[in-house]
């Protein structure tokens, strides 16, 4: 599909070198790291480290979540960087600090080299090689897989792409064991299969900005009714997965009641998205999936708190 | 030719890009001695 335009890139090249004389202030190069996307990448990774069997010193634990965040705002920077053309030209994005010329290219490609080189050394010098290899791997596949080589050639790149975004929950288990657990396999399982449907509900609505773009997302190719099929496929793949740390022990029965009563709420919102042809639907969804995770993720954690609700999902284990 | 309420702004954001900077480093030895610590006492 759309490759990237030469023309774009020197326009907004020029809008940035235009505007060189507002140097960035602080808040640019925080909006380079996408804190919002950071905010849920620590949070699962912090999960994946907290739900790994072991002992980590508390503060080898807080500098393993830095680096994540470090790591996945790193990452952030250099997508922006590539993309400033086709951020230029979408709504949703174009005020952005490069489309917009506050900043010029190469400070913000700089800041993220440097962010990333800094995020792995400090892993591996602080923590372990694994986390480390795992961290470097996860920067390089939103990078250069899902970035540079997907993101403009198929509808498939949010589904590929998105094992950078499920990686994180696994650095934060290499971080305390060392190694990759079958059980982190499932929480990477659990974000990479929510990752579609989460994608292709904001792209249901975003879909002429993405058009103009030239970015092939699902309804762009394929249209809005095989992208809504397709969304409702994945909810259905997300039951066994949402449950599965519980039928491994990892989680509690609380756990595995909340996960139920989600993947059922999540169906639902795509069932109606399905039957509904406005936008709204396709908002609540794109809303719902972010609350889905965070609550799985949330109620993973507070599962396994002693003293929290860990103690009545054994007692409702034990009665039962 | 710039105005003097944009030279201001300029100062201010190389400013609060110097102090951003000034916080990072020092955090980063403060970072950097914790984890000496935690790692020698391992």
């Amino acid at each position: 599909m759309a490759k990237t335009s030469s023309a774009n890139l020197l326009a907004a090249d020029l809008a940035g070198s235009a505007a060189r004389l507002l140097d960035p202030g602080v808040d640019d190069y925080i909006a380079l790291l996408k804190p919002r996307v950071m905010s849920l990448v620590v949070f699962t990774g912090f999960v994946g480290l907290y739900l790994a069997p072991g002992h980590l010193h508390p503060l080898l634990a807080a500098v393993a979540v830095l680096c994540i965040a470090i790591g996945a705002g790193a990452a952030g920077a250099i997508n922006m960087w590539y993309d400033r053309d086709i951020d230029a030209v979408m709504k949703r994005t174009r005020a952005r600090p490069l489309p917009a010329g506050r900043m010029a290219p190469g400070d913000a490609l700089g800041f993220g080299c440097v962010l990333a080189a800094a995020s792995v050394i400090i892993m591996g010098l602080a923590v372990n090689c694994v986390a480390a290899t795992l961290l470097a791997g996860t920067i390089a596949f939103y990078v250069l897989v899902y970035t540079v080589w997907l993101k403009r050639r198929t509808p498939q790149n949010i589904v590929i792409g998105g094992a950078a975004g499920a990686l994180p929950p696994m650095v934060g288990w290499a971080a305390v064991t060392g190694d990759i657990g079958a059980a982190s396999l499932i929480l990477f399982a659990l974000i990479f299969f929510w990752t579609p449907p989460h994608f292709w509900a904001l792209s249901l609505y975003r879909t002429d900005d993405y058009a103009r773009a030239g970015v092939p997302m699902m309804p762009v190719v394929a249209g809005a009714r095989e992208t809504k099929k397709q969304m409702l496929l994945y909810t259905f793949v997300l039951w066994p997965i949402a449950l599965a740390p519980a039928l491994i022990g990892l989680t509690g029965l609380v756990y595995a009641v909340v996960a139920l009563v989600l993947s059922a709420l999540f169906t639902l919102t795509a069932i109606r998205v399905w039957y509904d042809g406005g936008e709204a639907s396709a908002r609540r969804m794109f809303a719902l999936s972010i609350v889905y995770l965070f609550l799985l993720f949330a109620v993973m954690l507070v599962d396994r708190a002693p003293g929290l609700v860990g103690g009545l999902g054994a007692m409702l284990e034990a009665g039962g | 030719m710039l105005t003097v309420s944009a030279m201001d702004d300029r100062q201010r954001r190389v400013r609060g890009r110097n102090r951003a900077l000034l916080a990072v480093l020092v955090g980063l030895v403060a970072l950097f001695y914790a984890i000496t610590i935690v790692r020698m006492g391992h």
